[in-house]
């Protein structure tokens, strides 16, 4: 198996983010990306060292299952099941995503990281972090920004992993530490946003304003 | 000693969670506060020793950072107990249609929050190590959101979520940037460094160019969000104003201050790295456009909280242009900081008083502050003069300094717009402050009994005032080593 296989399940589940309105498919395909993201290392050239098992077991089981738990927890409680009316319609967001991987692989060829075992690394890392960024402002629930934030970190965290021999532990497990403690803070935001509206559509987040 | 500050608020935090009694919790905070404010002052006659290897440790322009953090929660954290007491729930009836006082539920998150947003700030002043700082940039996000939805209304609901998911966002990129900077280091087979600020500087060029500028583009983008620049401080004006006073002053003095230092820290690795002149002119653009939007909102405002929010976007332009015109202007710009976050702190302290006793936000229905409630009149007046960098307040001699370094340049233009901008926030905000001030007080409007301002609410801006008034005339000479040091400016 080559490491590129591993490029293609990204981009094919990115590109089911881009076309999917179901909540609990979004939270299955984060969760398969942080199981992708957690396979990563073991491809990098070199020994086995403890760190990079250590690393891979702790980011799997936090990006994989983790985060991935406290959002389908979220969308329990708040009893929404899909993403309705979307700013930008899935057709246009699957057209768009296909620009981006464009334009990702354009960029990612002039950037490649020095340590990383593959040529698509920085292509990869930023196709999935326009996936994110744009799953945060075309859609409407307060839920798919959260999930679209956590498609972002993976994103950013594909570069962290290509580059993971010269990131200290400390500093890996206060970056996870971080994220795990703003999809909680982002949670209970949301269930009071739901409490307090019925529903957590951010539209209707609109009175402040000049 | 630097175990010390950030244990003190971080195990405060952690009881104030947990006590049951309402005093207990409020003399944990001001106590805990006291006492950081006191070993930040004992760093000022002894340097503490680095701690973890050199990743933390407190160079100049950290002191000066932690110092201005550590005073405005001081000083918040007084008027924080008054505010909470004129609040509580058997003073003031909850109604759904009172937008400002929902009765908050629960002061133990709240005071909870605050300390650790505390303990997030002071590890932001002295982490040297980019990821470290990283970390403590995105606690502090994290620690203040709960703090800005205290008042659980609809609009802080609005303001909370926005803050929340901009700043994550914009601190997610700050993150790439880290990656991209080890990428910079290792690409040409560099030695394998620490990712400390020291380490790195002592690097010199043998940075990969490319990707040290994409680095800082991230950076830029990332903390420069944190930091309100134009055009990505769209959170800014709606947390600022929703969040309850005394987080307000915290968030526009304090924290403000701490995404500029992080930008000061990368700023001093791409200059060691001979990429000087191209951080400069990002930080003179983004600085010149955060002025120019702010004064466009300044101009029409009518909401006096939201007019305080886009007065720091404008001053956030300040330092960042400073910090874009060499040694001279990073002077300034550092300069400022102090100054700016004095005045508008205790403007903020202020505007939570006039909030109180009008419970409107509204410019337009306050009239006779000064006949009315006179020592909130006199602050908000000299609040006023000081925001708008009017002397003898030391805001007038560091926009000075910056005007000063422009015009060494030889920026013609340059001097135009900065100038042009400050004239126009001066009118912008003289007409809100004036009519607010003077005039007579409109009885129709209901409003708190004249003449009866707690001195717990009073006293905690009266101080932030003076020290503004007395930096106009007085530089101390370990604080004007301490900038000189920061900023390398050598005086000739």
């Amino acid at each position: 198996m080559t490491i590129d296989i591993l490029w293609i399940l990204f981009i094919v589940s990115n590109f089911f983010l881009l076309g999917s309105s179901r909540l609990h498919t979004y939270i299955r395909v984060i969760s398969l990306q942080g199981f992708l993201l957690s396979v990563l290392p073991w491809f990098s050239e070199g020994p086995v060292s403890g760190h990079i098992v250590a690393m891979s077991l702790i980011n799997g089981s936090t990006k994989g299952i983790l985060f991935p738990w406290l959002l389908s927890q979220a969308i329990r409680r708040a009893e929404v099941r899909r993403e309705i009316e979307p700013f930008i319609g899935y057709g246009s967001s699957l057209f768009i995503g296909l620009l981006g991987l464009l334009t990702s692989f354009w960029i990612g060829n002039r950037l490649i990281p020095p340590t990383a075992t593959s040529v698509f690394t920085a292509a990869m890392a930023l196709f999935t972090l326009f996936v994110g960024l744009f799953l945060i402002m075309s859609r409407r629930k307060a839920i798919t920004q959260a999930l679209g934030y956590l498609v972002m970190e993976n994103g950013i965290s594909i570069l962290g992993m290509a580059l993971l021999q010269h990131d200290p532990v400390v500093v890996e497990l206060g970056i996870l530490l971080d994220a795990f403690a703003a999809i909680f803070v982002m949670g209970i935001i949301m269930f009071h946003i739901n409490q307090e509206f019925d529903h957590m559509d951010t539209d209707r987040l609109n009175q402040l304003k000049d | 000693m630097i175990p010390a500050l950030l244990l003190i608020p971080t195990l405060a935090a952690l009881l104030a969670f947990v006590l049951p009694s309402v005093r207990g919790r409020r003399v944990t905070l001001v106590s805990s506060a006291l006492a950081h404010l006191v070993i930040t002052g004992l760093c000022w006659i002894r340097r503490p020793v680095p701690a973890l290897s050199g990743w933390l440790s407190l160079d100049p322009a950290g002191l000066l950072f932690l110092s201005i953090a550590s005073l405005l929660f001081t000083t918040a954290a007084i008027y924080t107990v008054g505010s909470l007491r004129d609040e509580s729930p058997e003073r003031i009836p909850s109604s759904r249609e009172d937008d400002f006082f929902f009765s908050p539920e629960s002061e133990n998150v709240f005071i909870g929050c605050l300390l650790l947003f505390l303990a997030a700030m002071t590890a932001v002043t002295l982490c040297q190590h980019f990821g470290l700082l990283w970390v403590a940039v995105e606690a502090t996000t994290l620690a203040s959101a709960p703090l800005i939805y205290f008042h659980r209304s609809p609009r802080s609901l609005e303001a909370t979520w926005k803050y929340l998911m901009i700043c994550s966002v914009g601190i997610a990129l700050a993150l790439v940037g880290n990656y991209c900077l080890t990428a910079a280091l290792a690409i040409d087979g560099g030695a394998d460094v620490s990712m400390t600020v020291s380490e790195l500087m002592r690097q010199g060029t043998s940075f990969n160019k490319l990707w040290l500028k994409a680095s800082f583009l991230f950076f830029l983008v990332g903390y420069g969000t944190k930091m309100g620049l134009a055009p990505l401080h769209t959170w800014l004006p709606d947390a600022h104003s929703e969040a309850p006073s005394a987080v307000s002053s915290l968030l526009s003095g304090a924290l403000l201050n701490c995404a500029f230092l992080s930008l000061y820290r990368i700023h001093q690795v791409c200059d060691a790295a001979g990429l000087g002149l191209f951080t400069q002119d990002l930080f003179r653009l983004f600085g010149i456009l955060s002025m120019g939007v702010a004064t466009l909102f300044l101009l029409s405002q009518s909401d006096y909280k939201r007019m305080l929010a886009y007065s720091s976007v404008e001053h956030m332009g300040i330092l960042s242009l400073g910090m874009g015109l060499g040694p001279l202007g990073l002077f300034g710009a550092l300069w400022h900081s102090l100054n700016h976050s004095l005045s508008k702190s205790f403007l903020f302290l202020t505007a939570g008083n006039l909030l109180t006793f009008y419970k409107t936000k509204s410019t337009r229905q306050i009239r006779g502050i000064l006949k009315k409630f006179p020592i909130t009149g006199i602050l908000w007046m000299a609040g006023f003069f000081a925001i708008t960098g009017t002397p003898p307040f030391g805001t007038f001699f560091s926009e000075f300094t910056i005007l000063k370094a422009i015009l060494e340049q030889g920026r013609i233009g340059l001097t135009f717009l900065y100038l042009g901008f400050l004239a126009l926030a001066f009118i912008g905000m003289s007409r809100i402050f004036l009519n607010m001030s003077q005039g007579e007080p409109d009885e129709t409007v209901p409003s708190a009994n004249a003449r009866k301002e707690p001195w717990i609410r009073v006293l905690p801006p009266l101080i932030l005032a003076g020290l503004s008034l007395l930096l106009g005339f007085y530089l101390p000479e370990g604080l004007m080593r301490v900038l000189q040091e920061a900023s390398r400016y050598i005086p000739g």
